[in-house]
């Protein structure tokens, strides 16, 4: 019998790679948006088949958790497939330094994006762009406007405000105020602290500055964040140590939280499965008419393998995937990943529109953890996760979290020595 | 005996294709792996030799050690939870379950083996399921019997989520030490008992006295599977609580920090020779444990057996 | 009379600590099936009560299936885990019987290597196995999982059987020799079945891990045709997270084979387990 279904192992594989040699060339996608493979089955995917008979593409997603190391291994050893999904900044770039990802500099399509796009997936002196951009998504509060309507409350403009609602709904009891919780770490830290961060540090100045080393983590404006997530505590459902992100999600769109600490990828899975209105609005700012800051962030791209054995092909792919034609198709197949593209695109859905709307009346920046500062060890990105569900919890105060995150910086990044 | 001084061949027979198999799957990759801890990656991307200095920074530096230790901590605990309960649980069902005219005996056996073939995923899922908070089986159950306030977030509190995912994964695993013991405790010869039955040894002092010291040698046997079992998990852990190993690092082990520092998590990048330093730590580790095991408990055990 | 009594009490104790502990096994794998058949309002309200007419809901199941070849997953995780366990089983007891039975030079020596691999986590290798598939041609390959899964079980295969087989009477042995058999019949015809018990405690151990890994199937094989079910299960969690009806249904549906296979085997494998003590 094993003899037999080896055989039959051995056969299938050499047909499959015999076929695919035959005449269609069949292209790989690596990718972590599991999420998203119905969608590229359905709709991404035959709209290119369409137009380029020749190239089957395939879409491979594996779990977000697992995909770097799946990844690499795969890469490594030759196995990977011939388009790989970036994540931005240094996990890629160490891939492109590594030979892995091929050079897409040259790509006709990437006059299609401006350079804070194309950003976070160039060499340091940007030189070299090796990965197309998809999409960023962005970061603020999904509201229940049902409950909003019930409770009289209006959408919240400034700290104070924030915190009036949230009292609000909290005397009101019917709704638990904020659905968070802190036992998956990073929504704390991306949901929590570099959603309202932006305000405090004033976006990409602030950023930019701690690249440079001319701010602290301990510096006021820095601190300001946790001493904000600190007070999130009091509004957060029972439990919330344990409340894992599905818990956290199932419990807004299950009605029974008023507030979502969000990002724009929530989008559709909420549409699709919250039965009342919603709304959302942008981290609220100190003082009414403060400039707002949001963090918009580029978040997926899609690079070449440099080992690929069908890189012509790959590189017709990727030149649609810098077309306006799939930023179109993309943005909205999954509403809240917001096209880089710079041809404006068409998006239907009302959620999504108000997120992407802030855009014009916000300073947008990005994540303060991911370009560079992420690069030694200890991962700053990491253990501001860790810093920020302490902080929620109150087992570390903010001061003492931003002393342990500006020492672990300090101990690899020179600027900050 | 003239054999003695010929080749053997059916030595090398039986040998042979566990060995090839071993060897070339198992052993060549991982020394590969563990001979990367010698070196490190210079800013060229080139690997040079460095000795043992990157174990000079596991143990030296302050950063690193101090993960290590918290890893080593919790793991120890984690395997002193499965020797405190996990092994006596199986012994006492083990034990239940052999005495003579037990009915549904078969039906015991079979269920309270069933968590153990179910996968890491399911278990992980599963139980923080019925932990959860939110979901509320547990504090529902526990509203039931009028002790609602003993509940908490357990797998978010630093002090309980350890033990609680500890006992988890006990009660995944009590079938296996159940069976071994079972099958220990119907190898006893009915002669011995029938003896011990004659000197009026019955019932409970029959079990300390007669079985016991008989069942001891599976008893090592299982000890030793427990701690290199649990010196090497990862998965549970990981399904519940990520990489990380949160809350605040309190679930951290052995395995997910390798795991970490090994293939890299989220932005932080894999370092395959910093990963390689611990994994050789941790083989130390269990090697000395199971020379403490070999030469220390087994020569010991050994003189019950028949 | 007072000797029956004492029986009786000591049996309905040993009935109830039974039951108990039965009931712990059991209650997580129940919550899973109940919830699975209802629908997502009722499985957050009232997770404990079974599904009703009002509540019962077949959503999970068939989002579930319209997505996944469930039964080919089934498949392939039955080749790869029956055909590892048969070669571990084989090599493992072929190399214990030569490192209990015969003594020679480098006996120790063989013995102990072969045990290290009891130490290491084999998923350290992956990068170096995986440069072996892909320079043998055999990724995505169920016959890939099969040769990683037979060593992974070989150390611990050979570990239990030599602490049993140097427990067969030497009198069987050498009575087998004086008849003129060979030392394979000698293994095959009169050690092989004498171990038995052993080979059953073996093939637990050897099984569940295969069964259940993720790592090798992700890395290895995670082309759709070769999928095994934990891995199939997986990716549909993560798919599915928020959407409670489907992974209720994935987990059960991934559950339900292998505790029908499990059902199907456990009177064999207690037979083999308990053959050993049939004096």
């Amino acid at each position: 019998m094993t003899t037999r279904t080896l055989r039959i192992a051995l056969l299938t594989s050499t047909l499959l790679a015999g076929a695919a040699q035959a005449q269609d060339v069949t292209l790989t996608i690596e990718s972590w948006r599991n999420d998203d493979l119905t969608i590229w089955q359905d709709t991404i995917i035959p709209a290119f088949e369409a137009q380029n008979p020749g190239i089957k593409v395939v879409f491979a997603p594996s779990a977000p958790a697992e995909y770097n190391a799946v990844l690499n291994s795969k890469l490594d050893a030759g196995s990977a497939g011939d388009l790989i999904t970036c994540r931005p900044f240094d996990a890629s770039l160490e891939l492109y330094n590594k030979g892995k990802l091929a050079d897409l500099t040259s790509l006709a399509a990437m006059a299609n994006f401006s350079p804070v796009a194309k950003s976070a997936w160039q060499t340091d002196d940007g030189a070299a762009t090796f990965c197309v951009p998809m999409a960023s998504v962005i970061h603020g509060f999904i509201y229940n406007a049902d409950a909003f309507a019930q409770l009289g409350i209006e959408v919240p403009k400034t700290e104070a405000e924030f915190f009036a609602a949230l009292d609000k709904i909290k005397a009101d009891g019917t709704y638990i105020p904020m659905a968070m919780g802190t036992n998956d770490q990073w929504e704390a830290a991306t949901m929590g602290y570099n959603n309202i961060g932006p305000n405090y540090w004033k976006g990409e100045e602030g950023r930019l500055a701690l690249i440079k080393g001319e701010q602290k983590l301990t510096d006021p404006q820095w601190v300001a964040p946790f001493t904000q997530l600190a007070k999130w505590k009091d509004y957060l459902g029972d439990g919330f140590e344990a409340q894992t992100y599905p818990d956290s999600q199932n419990l807004f769109t299950l009605g029974r939280a008023a507030i979502y600490p969000a990002g724009s990828w929530e989008i559709s899975g909420f549409n699709a499965q919250a039965q009342f209105k919603m709304g959302a609005f942008p981290p609220p700012v100190a003082a009414a008419g403060d400039t707002c800051y949001i963090s918009d962030h580029t978040d997926i791209a899609l690079g070449l393998n440099a080992a690929s054995p069908n890189a012509d092909q790959a590189k017709v792919f990727l030149e649609w995937v810098g077309s306006p034609e799939f930023a179109t198709l993309y943005a909205n197949a999954l509403p809240g990943f917001f096209s880089l593209n710079s041809t404006p695109v068409e998006m239907a859905d009302p959620l999504a529109q108000e997120f992407v709307s802030w855009r014009d009346k916000c300073q947008s920046t990005i994540r303060s953890t991911y370009q560079i500062l992420s690069r030694g060890t200890p991962n700053l990105e990491n253990e501001t996760w860790n810093a920020s569900a302490n902080v929620i919890k109150g087992t570390e105060t903010p001061e003492a979290a931003a002393e342990r995150l500006q020492a672990g910086l300090a101990s690899w990044f020179a600027p900050q020595q | 005996m003239s054999g003695r001084r010929q080749i053997r061949w059916h030595i090398a027979v039986f040998l042979a294709p566990a060995v090839l198999v071993y060897t070339a799957i198992m052993i060549v990759p991982l020394f590969g792996t563990l001979n990367l801890s010698l070196f490190n990656q210079t800013p060229e991307r080139t690997t040079e030799f460095v000795g043992l200095s990157n174990f000079r920074t596991l143990f030296g530096d302050p950063r690193w050690s101090g993960a290590f230790w918290n890893a080593l901590g919790n793991n120890a605990w984690f395997f002193v939870v499965h020797m405190l309960v996990q092994n006596p649980i199986g012994i006492l069902l083990a034990a239940l379950l052999s005495s003579p005219r037990l009915r549904m005996a078969a039906f015991y056996r079979t269920a309270i083996f069933i968590p153990t073939i179910l996968s890491f995923v399911i278990v992980g899922f599963v139980w923080k399921l019925i932990l959860s908070p939110i979901w509320g089986i547990a504090p529902g159950m526990l509203d039931v019997v009028g002790l609602k306030s003993l509940f908490a977030p357990w797998l978010g509190k630093e002090d309980y989520a350890l033990t609680a995912l500890a006992l988890v994964s006990v009660w995944q695993f009590v079938g296996i030490p159940m069976m071994l013991i079972y099958a220990a405790l119907l190898s006893i010869p009915d002669e011995v008992l029938e003896a011990a039955e004659m000197d009026g040894i019955t019932g409970m002092s029959q079990f300390w006295k007669i079985k016991l010291p008989l069942i001891l040698p599976s008893i090592g046997i299982i000890s030793i599977l427990t701690f290199v079992g649990n010196f090497n998990a990862f998965d549970l852990i990981y399904v519940a609580q990520g990489a990380l190993a949160g809350p605040d690092f309190s679930t951290d082990i052995l395995g997910t920090f390798l795991y970490r520092t090994f293939f890299g998590f989220q932005l932080q990048l894999g370092d395959p020779h910093m990963g390689a330093t611990i994994a050789t730590a941790m083989f130390g580790i269990i090697l000395i444990g199971v020379c403490i095991y070999l030469f220390g408990i087994q020569t010991r055990l050994r003189r019950y057996q028949f | 009379m007072a000797q029956a009594r004492i029986s009786a009490g000591r049996s309905i104790a040993a009935h109830a600590v039974l039951i108990t502990y039965t009931l712990i096994a059991l209650f997580p794998v129940f919550v899973i099936l109940i919830n699975s058949f209802k629908s997502r309002k009722a499985i957050f309200a009232e997770p404990l009560a079974l599904p009703t007419r009002e509540t019962f809901d077949l959503i999970g199941y068939t989002t579930v299936l319209k997505q996944g070849d469930f039964f080919g997953y089934f498949q392939n995780s039955m080749i790869v885990t029956v055909a590892s366990l048969f070669f571990v089983l084989l090599f493992g007891a072929m190399a214990a019987f030569a490192l209990s039975e015969y003594r020679f030079r480098g006996n120790l020596l063989t013995g102990l290597y072969l045990a290290l691999g009891i130490m290491i986590p084999i998923r350290l290798g992956t990068v170096a196995i995986l440069e072996l598939m892909v320079a043998s041609g055999l990724v995505n390959t169920l016959m890939a999982l099969i040769l990683v899964y037979t060593a992974q079980g070989l150390p611990l295969a050979v570990f239990i059987l030599s602490e049993f087989m140097k427990q067969v009477s030497d009198d069987l042995k050498n009575a087998g020799r004086v008849d003129g058999l060979s030392e394979y019949t000698i293994f095959f015809r009169l050690v092989l079945p004498l171990v038995r018990p052993a080979m059953a405690t073996v093939a637990v151990f050897t099984m569940i891990p295969i069964w259940n890994d993720l790592w090798f199937p992700l890395i290895l094989a995670p082309a759709e045709s070769v999928k095994t079910i934990t891995l199939g299960s997986q990716v549909f969690i993560g798919q599915f997270v928020t959407n409670w009806n489907a992974v209720l249904a994935a987990l059960s549906l991934a559950i339900l084979p292998v505790l029908v296979l499990y059902l199907i085997f456990s009177r064999q494998l207690i037979r083999g387990i308990t053959a050993g003590a049939v004096k």
